[in-house]
Formats: C-alpha cells, structure tokens, sequence
C-alpha cells in the first residue's frame, strides 16, 4: 500500500499514474479518454465472457434450476450432479468412456507429433537453404492457406476409401498432416533464426537432419508448440465425421457432442459435457500463450 | 530493380541437384507426399469429377459442364446458398478481421498481464469447434431462452419469438455468434505484431509532425504492421466462407434462411452422395475463396505505397 502511494506520489498524482499505468507510460491521454477506452474494452470482454459463463453456469445447475423461469444465469444451488451423471451415462454405454479417451488421444497425440515433425523438417530447407521448387513450395504452401477442408472433403473421402483407410485411425489422422499452417508458422519463425547457428553444426559435419534435431528444434520450441496447440485444437474438435463410423474408434468430441445434442432429458449432462470440451483447450492454449504469442510475431507474410 | 542487379545463376542439371542436394529432398518429401496426396490430389479430383455424374456405386460419367449449368440456372437452392454465403463473408470477414484489429490496437498497451487475460477471453470462444452451442440456449425459441426471457419480463414482447426458426432473425443471429468467434489466430497475430512496432520509430514520428493516435496508426502502425496484416486477411477470408448455418438453426433452416455454400455441398456430398455435382459446388468454393483471398491481397499490398 504505502509502496504504491510514494509511486503515485512520485509519478505526480493519481490521476497521471492512473493514465500511465494503463498504456505503459507511452500516452498522455486524459483521465476522461483512458476511462472510455477501458469501458469499451470491458463491453466487448463481457460480450465475449457472458455466454461462457453461461455454459459454466448451466454445467452445475441442477435440473429444477436449467428449465426455471426466468432463468438465471448463475447456479443458485450448485451442484456437481450433472458430472456425476455423465460419469455414469459413459460408464453404462456400450462402449466405455475410457474407451473415447483413448481413441482421442491417439488422435491427438499421433496428429500432434505427426504434423509437428513433417512440418519442422520441411520447414527448415524452406527456411534455410536454396534448392529447386524452394519457391513453387513456399507459394504452394500460402495457397493452401487460402482454402480449406470445406473443399477437399468430398474428394478426401473416396481418396480415403480407395486407399482402404476409412473407418481407421489413420483417417483422420493422415489429413492432418497436411495442414500448411504449422508449416507456414515455423517456416516464418525459422527464418529469424541467424545463419551463424546453422553453420557452426555443418562445420561439425553434423547432417541436415541432425542440425534439425539438436541445434534447431531446441530454438523453434515457441512455433513447435504453436504447431500444437493448433493441432490440437482440430483434432480435439474433431468428431471423425462420416471417416470414423465404428462406435469403438470414435473420440471423446464425437460422445459428448452426441450427448449435447440429446435433447432436454439430458440437458443437464450436455452443459457439463459441452464445458469439458471448451476448457480444454483454452486451459491448454493459457499455459502455451507466451509461446503462441512469440510465434505470431513472425507470422508475417513477406513478398 | 533492373535486370543486371541479379546475379547470374547456373543452371544446374536436375539430376545433379537431387544428387547434391539429396537430404534436402528427403526432409521435404514426407510433408510433401501428405501435401500432395490430401490437398493437390482431391482439388484436382474434385475439378474433374464436377465434370461427371458419380454417385460413389457406379462408374463416374462425364456429363460435360451439366452440373455447373444445373447449379447456376436450376439450383434455386444453391443460388440462396451463394447468396446467404456472400452476405456472412462480407460481414464476417471484413468487420471480424477490423474488429480484430481494433481490439488488438486497444489491448496493446494494457499491462501485460491484463492484455494476456484480455486475448485469452477474447480469442477462447474461437478455440473451441462447439463452443457456439451456448448460443442455441441463449437464444432457444420458448420461454427459457435467455433472450426470450429477458424481452418478456420487461414486457416488450408477451410470447416468446422463434429466434432460431423465424427466418426475419436467424440470419442475423448466425452473424452475431460468427462475429463472436471471429477473434481468431488473425487476432493473436495482431497483437504480437503489434507488440513488435518498433517504439523508436513512433518517436521519430512524433519529431516529423505526427500529433495524434490516429496519424500514429495511419503513417507509422499500419505500414509497418503489413505482413500481419496479409496473413491475418487470408484467416479471416477462409474462415468466413466456411461458415455452416446449420448448426445452429438446424438443417434445412427454416424456408432455407440460413443455408450457406457449406451446407449445400454437405447435402450433396454426404447424404445424397452426389459426389459430381458436390464437387461442382466445392470447386465453386474454392474459386470464391482463392479469388477473394488474391483480391484482398492485392489490395492491401497497395495500402501506403
């Protein structure tokens, strides 16, 4: 408290400490403007909060309270029955719960590894050195940014009966590794890295893909991370659609999505489901921020 | 820059470089064996079926441009789609991607542990494919519906209105929750390149004459915020035109009010089957998404030059 007082103190009263605090020093604005600002930020923060909030809300409501009117956003008796019950829906259906949990992470993790790795290595040559279709690849790979799976799917899907892939693991996880934005990432991020580093380890005699592995992959650890958690958020997300049709390899989003669309009788379970999908990957996506952060601030597109 | 400025380059054997130059290849070929065989291989493959009659069963049968003629001048449906997928490109990807910016401007020179809490609640609502389903409770059609409920007990309306399923809304509903979740990896670029706008540069501004924020912005932030600018542009363009109504009102949305390019092509390629004329309709998508993507590119690159 008294630390704080001098500090205003010194910075020459509240109303000037206030207005530096809140733009680090670099603005006089006025006490007026700086307030208007903070409010409209605020505005938006609550737009954005509100139906999150919601949905947390409604996860631990218990079912008196999801179909009261008027209904309130925050639980006035909460409870933790909701969970209870989808614990208990996943263990009595026919394939259990700890199966679905399975399923994703092999997805996640063989997707998030997989993509990770053929991004890196194909990065670093597009990176570093020069050699023949360098420049169609680069273009191809800002190309590919431009559309998405919206337009392969149809194609993607005979592909993967053809190949006699379809309702596999490798279904999912296949397509995945073709994503350019990973590659694109830390092809951006390795392009910052000094020429000096690279050089050191080929005077060694390491080999390209050694130099990758233990000089390079230790220094892109912000952008392999950034690859990740954007894996991660697909792979997550994802249902497995019509390329998964087996129930015993589905994922854990295709069983609580099945739930949260269930309809009214199970209202309760699908807010509690629905809140296990969001916040895992915001809390995964909280503990990377400052690597993600680091990362976009190469993503740049040069010409 | 003039022709003789270039250094000269040899041509090297092609045969050569792949031997000289054999690891390189070999780093890239795996990435480039998945590239090629799940984004060259179905763009090609869906440009040539959208030429035949194929339903997946019997052998494709080229048709010609049958299905382009049907979708242009007998498909009333995709028409309404291309419509409907127009408007929320427009306004989810230009005002979504300024908002972006706007908010990522605002946020830059909070506190740095303020502007983390800022962006993870800005952008949290776009990590999560199903996050939008809250909507559906917010705007339910009875009574529970928060909207609803809220109108009627302060008596501006006395039942509860259709918010989903009355066509007069749903369009505008679909707009505000893509809105909400258009603060993206756009956004998350913006404010890290904003954290790089280099500080000495807007104190050289200020000595050439620059008085306010918004010359600041104008002469010095944007110009060199460019890059940023260009990949932020193309997130938001391909995000906008993959936009499916029918999540949230439903498929088919009442009197199709909400059925976008997306749906159409779902319905096709899907459930009927109709592989020929889905890829039609992908390959129009992706027209609409590489061209406007090009467009927009083009024209920002002009911005300040």
């Amino acid at each position: 408290m008294v630390k704080w007082f001098k500090h205003i103190r010194a910075t020459g009263g509240f109303r000037k400490a206030f207005v530096r605090y809140f733009t680090k020093g670099y603005s006089n604005r006025s006490v007026g403007g700086t307030v208007g600002l903070l409010l409209f930020i605020a505005i938006f923060a609550a737009f954005q909060v509100f139906p999150v909030l919601f949905m947390v809300g409604n996860a631990f409501k218990p079912m008196r309270e999801l179909y009261r009117y008027p209904p309130t956003p925050l639980p006035q008796n909460p409870t933790l029955q909701n969970f209870r019950d989808l614990l208990e829906y996943a263990s009595d259906s026919l394939v259990p719960f700890t199966r679905y949990l399975f399923n994703t992470g092999i997805l996640v993790l063989a997707g998030c590894l997989g993509q990770m790795l053929l991004s890196a290595m194909a990065a670093f040559p597009l990176a570093k050195f020069t050699f023949r279709g360098k420049k169609l690849m680069s273009s191809l790979v800002v190309y590919a940014l431009m559309f998405n799976g919206a337009v392969t799917g149809v194609p993607n899907y005979i592909i993967m009966t053809r190949l006699g892939l379809m309702d596999t693991y490798w279904a999912v996880i296949l397509p995945s590794f073709a994503s350019t934005l990973g590659l694109y990432l830390l092809q951006s991020f390795m392009e910052t890295l000094p020429d000096s580093l690279i050089e050191a380890a080929r005077i060694d005699g390491a080999s390209f893909f050694k130099t990758l592995i233990s000089v390079i992959l230790p220094v892109v650890k912000p952008a392999l991370m950034t690859v990740f958690i954007f894996t991660f958020q697909g792979l997550w997300g994802n249902t497995g659609g019509s390329f998964l049709y087996t129930e015993n390899i589905r994922p854990l989003s295709y069983m609580l999505s099945r739930i949260a669309s269930a309809g009214i009788a199970r209202q309760g379970m699908a807010s509690a489901a629905s809140m296990l999908l969001f916040l895992i990957p915001v809390a995964i996506f909280i503990i990377t921020q400052s690597n993600v952060m680091e990362t976009m601030a190469t993503s740049g597109m040069k010409d | 820059m003039s022709k003789q400025g270039k250094p000269i380059k040899k041509k090297v054997p092609l045969l050569t470089e792949l031997r000289t130059k054999k690891e390189i290849y070999l780093m890239i070929l795996p990435f480039s064996i998945a590239f090629i065989i799940f984004v060259v291989v179905p763009v090609s493959f869906a440009i040539i079926m959208s030429f035949t009659d194929y339903n997946v069963i019997q052998t494709p049968k080229f048709v010609g441009l049958e299905n382009y003629i049907n979708l242009f001048l007998n498909d009333d449906l995709f028409l309404k789609a291309l419509q409907n997928t127009f408007i929320m490109a427009v306004v989810v990807g230009p005002v979504g991607f300024m908002l972006s910016f706007c908010m990522a401007w605002m946020l830059c020179e909070l506190p740095d542990k303020l502007r983390v809490v800022m962006t993870v609640i800005l952008y949290g609502p776009s990590l999560s494919g199903n996050a939008y389903m809250i909507w559906a409770l917010i705007f339910a059609d009875d009574s529970t519906g928060y909207i609803n409920s809220l109108l009627m007990s302060f008596g501006i309306t006395d039942s509860a209105i259709l918010w989903l399923h009355d066509a007069k809304y749903m369009m505008a509903i679909i707009l505000i929750v893509q809105l909400w979740m258009s603060f993206g990896v756009g956004f998350l670029s913006f404010i890290a390149g904003l954290q790089g706008v280099d500080r000495s540069q807007l104190e050289a501004g200020m000595v050439d004459g620059i008085t306010n924020r918004w010359q600041e912005l104008w002469y010095i932030v944007l110009p060199s915020m460019k890059p940023v600018l260009l990949f932020g542009s193309i997130m938001a363009i391909t995000g906008a035109y993959s936009i499916s109504g029918s999540a949230l009102t439903g498929f088919p949305s009442t009197g199709y009010a909400t059925h976008s390019i997306v749906d159409h092509l779902n319905d096709y390629g899907t459930t009927r089957l109709e592989m020929g004329y889905a890829s039609a309709i992908a390959v129009v998508l992706f027209i609409l998404m590489v061209g406007s993507n090009k467009l927009i590119q083009k024209f920002l690159r002009k911005v300040g030059t």
